[in-house]
């Protein structure tokens, strides 16, 4: 723990006059994972978009600590470079995962396309690989030549999951991971992401509404209303001991069970 | 170099496009050349034949072609097509050339869905005729986005395409149009040729031109350039092999065709090359006379 | 001995934006240190915050005002206003919490939900699971539930599982909210017998103890938290 792995400061993304997001600062530590909760359209998802370099912000910067070549500026990269990165270093799960995925191909080549991205030639590697990522996020490996379109959302999250991981990547950007899934798939993804950032020590930030997700896997939380971070904090802090009138609001519209 | 002036009684310019429309063909030629495998755009024009028929290797040919040049136009092989004959015709009428079925005759070869037998040699152009020239397409159907993948030599997505030919059918099942990397950089449809003939791509002397009509794109492969079929390591790019033989010239070295000749299914194997196995028929029929002349 | 653990001038009052932004005063002025082996038991009426102040110490509860200072890692850490990382690692090296209510995680198995605590502070798998096999033990939880995910079992049963979860850990500092409610007398003994070997070998204990008879056995010394407005 010497120094951030992604270190944000004064981000300002606007579409015309809207501010999506204003001023925002904040690091991440390695091994940390972060919860952005807020409602729809108060911005967490542009500033997920803008961490990520999706989208450009109008100011400020997001700095990044690279495995080998030192802190660089994700908006200053080259699209060559961020790419790169993104495949490499970076996972990013969709909440959509016909978004994340590619459905014309398999499984298998799903989750081998970063490998054979960064030169792996070797089918019988590749495969492997494949399969002990199948394993990990629990689907049969009878499946593996199966395409996503026969699978099930919950089966489909998990395999977009393990194309992203399967580059062991440093940094895992998630929106709504868990969105659209039937409660009883939510709590097995949720568990298992939850298993695996654990074990490959990553670093996250997740986007999600739900403050019962944000609770499970999140250690930190930074409450977003109309584009402005309201409330920051430990994430049992935040929902245990809320000071801001908009979280408390939020903590108090969970409905209990 | 194309001779410029228009036939006397002809309607048409030289090699029937203008020469302002030549000029810019010749310039995406060039920058074709200059930046191996990269597809170069081009103002395509209105032929008088159908997309689909060869366009964009006519409108090559017209743009390089000169009066001193000997042309030979093969379609799947065979000279003697209707679409290589009505090419042949054609260029024999607007651009006065000589042609010839013999390949080492020829100046320019223009052809579509295969590459000569015989070894071609230096000075010699080989046009292609592309249907599809984006090799990415059928993986990746934003032009936008394949053109940044070409940029950025992000091929990964090609090799899923050949991992996914392994997984469905035990081995790279693609038989023609098989992908190639030229010059270590851009990765290049051959244009529907078999997979048989992508070797002879590799660092052949000839200049190798690909013209796609309705794309509008261009592209090529200099003299003695680099072209690697993509593979994996445990499973190697292979070409087809025939336990048969050319039944009319008995090779086994060519790449084969295989006919029903009758009703009842018989089966013959020949050469798709019809130059090549003639030109074999005839060596034969030779030395068989000097053999009888000797022993008698 | 020197304290590990040493509260000042605490403050912490809750602010009801909903309700006109009505401020409800809870702790005022605490001041407490607590050293190794001692067990600390927080006495007071009923709302008087002896929860507010427990919840604080680990840094669950953000006080307004004062300092909270433990001594992590050969160093000594303020809590109060910390960064989420430093009271983090605090929380995983240094401060174990038992509260009455269990944190279910869908879908893992209680043996792994006792002994992930140890293994995040590096043990292997298999000595973190027999650790927490022991703790199961002698909690009383029968074995066969081991393996089960503990969201159906009865709330002595999960109380016994967080008990058994904060203690694998063997932390410097443990805080306990009324870790023996929902217990009967025979698993309370259980529990008593082990944080008092977790005392004995040198933890400082701060605790809210309703059960005068387990406030008995375990406290060394007594603090009184007084409800807000008999000070004012």
């Amino acid at each position: 723990m010497t120094s951030p792995l992604l270190s944000v400061q004064g981000l300002t993304k606007r579409f015309g006059d809207r501010t999506a997001c204003n001023e925002i600062s904040f690091d991440l530590w390695p091994g940390e994972v972060l919860g952005i909760v807020g409602e729809s359209g108060s911005g967490k998802s542009t500033l997920l978009n803008c961490l990520a370099g999706r989208l450009t912000p109008e100011e400020g910067s997001v700095l990044y600590e690279t495995q080998s070549a030192g802190i660089v500026d994700v908006h200053h990269l080259t699209e060559a470079r961020r790419r790169l990165l993104a495949r490499t270093e970076w996972g990013f799960v969709n909440q959509d995962a016909r978004e994340g995925l590619r459905m014309g191909v398999s499984a298998g080549a799903n989750i081998g396309e970063r490998l054979m991205a960064i030169g792996a030639r070797h089918y019988g590697d590749i495969r492997r690989t494949a399969s002990d990522w199948l394993e990990r996020v629990e689907i049969d490996l009878a499946r593996i030549d199966d395409s996503p379109t026969v699978y099930s959302g919950g089966m489909r999250q998990r395999l977009q999951i393990a194309r992203n991981l399967v580059s062991n990547p440093r940094l895992v950007f998630m929106d709504e991971p868990t969105g659209g899934l039937d409660v009883s798939v939510q709590a097995r993804l949720l568990d298992l992401l939850r298993g695996l950032v654990d074990r490959f020590h990553l670093s996250a930030i997740l986007v999600t509404h739900d403050l019962g997700v944000a609770r499970l896997l999140t250690h930190r939380l930074m409450v977003m209303q109309r584009g402005e971070v309201v409330e920051a904090g430990l994430t049992d802090q935040v929902l245990d001991d809320p000071q801001h009138a908009y979280t408390q609001m939020l903590v108090a519209s969970i409905l209990p069970v | 170099m194309p001779d410029t002036n228009q036939d006397a009684g002809s309607a048409y310019n030289y090699a029937y496009l203008d020469e302002q429309t030549k000029r810019m063909i010749r310039r995406a030629i060039l920058k074709a050349i200059a930046v191996p495998g990269y597809q170069v755009p081009f103002g395509g024009r209105e032929m008088p034949l159908p997309y689909g028929w060869g366009t964009g290797g006519i409108q090559i040919t017209a743009s390089i072609i000169g009066r001193d040049d000997t042309l030979k136009v093969i379609d799947q092989g065979a000279d003697d097509t209707t679409n290589a004959v009505s090419i042949r015709r054609f260029f024999a009428r607007v651009a006065d050339v000589a042609t010839t079925t013999r390949t080492e005759d020829a100046t320019v070869i223009q052809t579509r869905h295969r590459v000569p037998e015989t070894p071609l040699r230096e000075g010699q152009i080989l046009v292609f005729q592309v249907p599809i020239p984006e090799p990415l397409r059928m993986l990746e159907p934003r032009e936008t986005e394949t053109r940044t993948l070409h940029a950025l030599s992000e091929y990964g997505v090609m090799q899923v395409s050949l991992y996914e030919s392994i997984a469905r059918h035990g081995r790279i099942s693609k038989a023609y149009n098989y992908p190639v990397l030229v010059n270590g950089r851009y990765i290049m449809s051959p244009s529907p040729i078999p997979k048989f003939d992508n070797p002879k791509l590799d660092r052949n002397p000839a200049l190798q031109l690909y013209g796609a009509g309705r794309e509008k794109r261009i592209y090529a492969v200099p003299p003695y350039t680099p072209v690697k079929s993509l593979d994996f390591e445990d499973h190697p790019f292979e070409i087809e092999r025939w336990p048969q033989s050319c039944d009319f010239c008995g090779s086994t070295e060519s790449f084969l065709d295989e006919m029903i000749v009758d009703d009842q299914g018989t089966r013959q194997f020949i050469c798709s090359d019809t130059d090549y196995c003639q030109e074999r028929q005839e060596n034969q029929r030779q030395e068989a006379e000097r053999q009888e002349i000797r022993s008698k | 001995m020197l304290p590990v653990l040493s509260v000042r001038d605490l403050n912490k009052s809750f602010v009801m934006h909903a309700q006109d932004d009505l401020a409800l005063p809870v702790l005022r002025d605490v001041a407490l240190d607590v050293a190794p082996g001692e067990c600390l038991a927080l006495v007071g009426p009923s709302g008087a915050g002896k929860s507010t102040l427990l919840r604080s110490l680990y840094g669950n509860y953000r006080p307004q005002a004062g300092s909270i200072r433990v001594r992590h890692r050969a160093d000594w850490v303020e809590l109060v206003n910390a960064e989420p990382r430093v009271t983090l690692d605090v929380r995983r090296h240094t401060m174990g919490f038992v509260s009455q209510f269990l944190r279910v995680i869908p879908r893992v198995a209680t043996v792994d939900v006792v002994a992930e605590p140890m293994m995040r502070l590096g043990a292997s798998p298999e000595e973190a699971r027999r650790r927490a096999e022991f703790l199961l033990g002698i909690l009383g939880i029968p074995e066969r539930l081991w393996s089960l995910p503990p969201a159906t079992f009865s709330g002595g049963e999960q109380q016994r599982v967080n008990i058994a979860r904060s203690l694998i850990a063997d932390y410097p500092i443990l805080l306990l909210d009324e870790p023996t409610a929902s217990l009967d007398v025979a698993n309370r003994d259980g529990v008593i017998d082990l944080i008092r070997t977790r005392r004995d070998a040198g933890a400082a204990i701060v605790g809210i103890f309703h059960d005068v008879a387990v406030r008995d056995a375990l406290a060394t010394r007594l603090y009184t938290v007084d409800p807000p407005g008999v000070q004012a």
